[in-house]
């Protein structure tokens, strides 16, 4: 047996606190050890052309590097081996970066750790063994979980690259939160005008098939081959028979408020959210209805010319398998009623800014007319307040919702447009306009707007007859304020939605201390997921603007046919293997395994049916957890078996 | 504003350190986002607002967060600690201030010279605290 031993500098980074010559040098007398080199970047082009011409010249078969973590360069120097026709799993990685050069300032202690860690990896490296990575199948079509503007327009782009999607929404309509936002900052055309097309387009595409008043209930199986379950709620009228005539309308006894338009405006039990919904169909809610028992009412099912409403209409289970998913289930407002102090649900002239948003859209209940709820009038003076929940660490959101600066400047500039004698203030901690065009539209809402900007937040919301006491500071000239306003915006944060935990907790994908769903990595990976073939879009992961979220849904669609794309795909060899014959079948490995990998079985062995456990390799991620967990030593880590791991700790303690 | 203003030596890392010793607060959480100038009560009776005040300790001034007459004015009413969103205990860093002064100057007033009518009408808190110079 040949080891080849490389030595990365890797520039100074390594080389100022490891004496890499020195263990090199001492590399030569370790067992095995054919040829040790030393090189300022072993990754580059030339540094992997050293360890080429080497597995030639000495007739090499392990490699092991000494230099950065093998999350950087595992994959570069197993790419070496294999153009050398070695088997990539013959590589061992030492990090004396990371693990040495980065954490220590003392150059004597950095190089004997660097060389203790390099005798380990030498001895274990003599024990490793050629894997082969398997293959497995790949269901060629796409789950989409969320209709907002990122499950849209992530369906979208899955299928017009020409794969089948299936695009899951909770509620009885695509569009989510942004169907209801009247005007878009910074262009501030129209939310519907641009969000309706994609809608139509997404129940027109021959590719989507769309699942409204649907939940995913369960999640199985591995990339390229997801096992879902999907429960369809029922809508009582049949998509396709109802025709929007709408004569069920004036028939229905119910008056209910109307989510769609916050609860500003009546509607009845049954109903369409909102005129461009899709499917364009009526829904009627159970909750308000009173004739799901027909015995009670069916005034609306005796009107109905198409014979479009079905009373017995059920939940049903639907189960598909999928090759990729994308979560796209989005946010929440944060409930401001929990700031006690800005008196949210108990003064009625403030709103959130959602609110607003209906208030001052022409399809909502004041037909765009800017008018507060309590008396109908129109408010000659309107404050926004920003941060309204976020950067408060104490007792709300930690972190900024990044959108509330823009959509405050927004709500005054529109009121400022139709109240043109009004006065909009804004009180805002700091401004945040960091987008194309933002902060032009800033700009242009304080110089040509006139719409007052007062640095401080507010303290304290209080009624004052048929107006509202604002207590204020401005802090840049150092005074108090107190004024009177008609209405109060705020300006609500942003919060994952109840979607985004529950799909988080069915799929097991991590989440922040927030409960925004993790990203792989913050930088290089913020479309994937930890798990494989499960990305993310929108502001399920946090909180974004609309040219974020599409942004990142084009991404993840194109993620998700990098997968679809595959006839097959391989899958890691560094997995878990069960020895039958010393399985007792206690199942404390399947227990241990975070990614449910490991199910027991019952074979049949020598006439006896016995319990033991079977790992499914596409599952298995090869973290060694069961491995650690077994105690007869039945499961074995591929690539990490305990004979390999027990000569590392004996050459690291000397014997 | 002068460059000796922002300069942050150890005369004014000593007081940073000796406010947050007392207080227990890290005076860096403030964000200075106004709330606390914003809900005092006495705001319109303070030559610095609260915000500004803290800013002045982050900064190190001692001369001028002394001279300033809000840890004074101050009634420790709490309302800038129960709604700061960074969780700094305001009416703490006050009373530290308000500490420094008289562990420095603790003959500052002497309550026996004070006329009663005077003693009469001072808030039991500025008595307490000056009272408490006493105790080191």
């Amino acid at each position: 047996m040949k080891i080849g031993v490389y030595v990365c500098e890797c520039g100074s980074n390594i080389a100022s606190t490891v004496d890499v010559d020195k263990i090199v040098e001492e590399a030569k007398d370790l067992p095995n050890v054919a040829v040790s080199r030393v090189y300022k970047y072993m990754c580059s082009d030339p540094g992997q052309e050293l360890i080429k011409n080497d597995i030639d010249e000495y007739d090499l078969d392990k490699i092991v590097v000494a230099a950065c973590s093998p999350r950087m360069h595992e994959a570069t120097f197993r790419s070496v081996l294999e153009d050398k026709g070695l088997n990539p799993y013959v590589l061992e990685i030492v990090n004396i970066r990371e693990h040495v050069s980065w954490v220590n300032s003392d150059k004597d202690k950095g190089t004997e750790k660097s060389m203790a860690l390099l005798t380990g990896a030498v001895h274990r490296s003599a024990l490793m063994k050629p894997l082969e990575r398997k293959k497995v199948g790949v269901i060629h079509t796409a789950l989409v979980i969320g209709g907002g503007i990122a499950g849209i327009q992530a369906a979208l782009d899955i299928a017009n690259m020409g794969y089948k999607t299936t695009l899951v929404e909770k509620t009885s309509s695509i569009g989510g939160k942004m169907s209801q936002l009247d005007k878009t900052f910074p262009t501030l055309d129209c939310s519907q005008c641009i969000l309706s097309p994609k809608m139509v387009e997404v129940n027109r595409h021959p590719n989507i098939k769309l699942l409204s008043l649907s939940e995913v209930v369960a999640v199985d199986g591995y990339v390229g081959n997801f096992k879902v379950k999907i429960k369809r709620n029922p809508r009582y009228v049949i998509e396709d028979k109802c025709t929007l005539c709408g004569d069920c309308l004036p028939v229905c006894p119910v008056i209910a408020h109307d989510e769609y338009n916050q609860g500003f405006s009546p509607r009845k039990a049954i109903y369409i959210s909102y005129p461009q919904a899709i499917p364009a169909s009526f829904i009627i809610n159970p909750d308000d209805c009173l004739g799901i028992d027909p015995l009670i009412c069916t005034k609306c099912k005796e009107v109905c010319g198409p014979e479009a409403i079905d009373f017995d209409m059920q939940p049903e289970i639907i189960e598909e398998e999928f090759g990729a998913i994308i979560v796209a289930t989005g946010f929440a407002p944060y409930p401001i009623e929990n700031i006690g102090e800005y008196g949210y649900g108990t003064i009625h002239d403030v709103i959130s800014g959602l609110d607003y948003e209906r208030i001052v859209s022409a399809s909502g209940p004041t037909e765009g007319k800017i008018l507060r709820p309590s008396d109908g009038k129109i408010p000659e003076t309107v404050v926004f307040i920003h941060c309204a929940g976020s950067r408060d660490p104490s007792k709300h959101l930690p972190y900024c919702s990044k959108i509330c600066c823009m959509y405050s400047t927004k709500h005054a500039l529109q009121y400022k447009h139709i109240v043109h004698n009004g006065t909009a203030i804004n009180f805002y901690i700091d401004i945040r306009t960091a987008g194309k065009d933002y902060e032009e539209f800033y700009q242009r809402a304080a110089e040509e707007d006139k719409v007052i900007y007062i640095r401080g937040k507010v303290s304290e919301v209080l009624k004052d007859g048929n107006q509202i006491l604002i207590k204020g500071v401005d802090t840049l000239s150092g005074e108090t304020v107190e004024l009177h306003a008609d209405m109060v915006v705020l300006a609500t944060g942003i919060t994952p939605s109840e979607g985004t935990k529950e799909m988080a907790s069915l799929m097991n994908l991590a989440v922040d201390i927030n409960g925004f769903i993790r990203e792989a990595h913050p930088k290089l990976k913020p479309i994937d997921t930890a798990i494989a073939g499960i990305f993310i879009a929108g502001t399920a992961t946090g909180p974004k603007d609309i040219p974020d979220t599409v942004s990142q849904a084009s991404g993840a669609a194109s993620k998700a046919c990098g997968i679809l794309s595959q006839d097959e795909l391989e899958i890691e060899a560094t997995v878990a293997i069960v020895d039958d014959s010393l399985c007792r079948g206690c199942g404390m490995c399947a227990e241990a395994c975070p990614y449910s990998a490991i199910e027991m079985q019952v074979i049949n062995q020598y006439g006896h049916s016995t319990r033991i456990a079977y790992v499914n390799e596409a599952m298995c991620k090869g973290c060694g957890s069961c491995a650690a967990a077994c105690l007869n030593g039945a499961i074995n880590q591929l690539g990490y078996t305990d004979s390999q791991i027990l000569a590392l700790i004996s050459a690291l303690g000397g014997d | 504003m002068s460059y000796e203003y922002i300069k942050i030596g150890s005369e004014e890392k000593a007081f940073i350190a000796k406010v947050e010793e007392i207080s227990g607060q890290n005076v860096y959480s403030c964000y200075q986002c106004g709330k606390c100038s914003a809900g005092c009560a006495f705001s319109y009776k303070m030559d610095k607002t609260v915000n500004q005040f803290i800013h002045l300790i982050q900064l190190g001034q001692k001369e001028r967060t002394l001279d300033a007459n809000t840890h004074w004015i101050c009634a420790s009413c709490f309302t800038c600690t129960v709604r700061c969103p960074r969780e700094i205990d305001v009416a703490a860093l006050m009373e530290a201030v308000r500490e420094i002064s008289l562990r420095e100057n603790p003959e500052k007033v002497r309550i026996a010279d004070l006329p009663k009518e005077s003693l009469e009408k001072l808030p039991n808190i500025a008595l307490v605290s000056n009272f408490r110079k006493k105790t080191g």
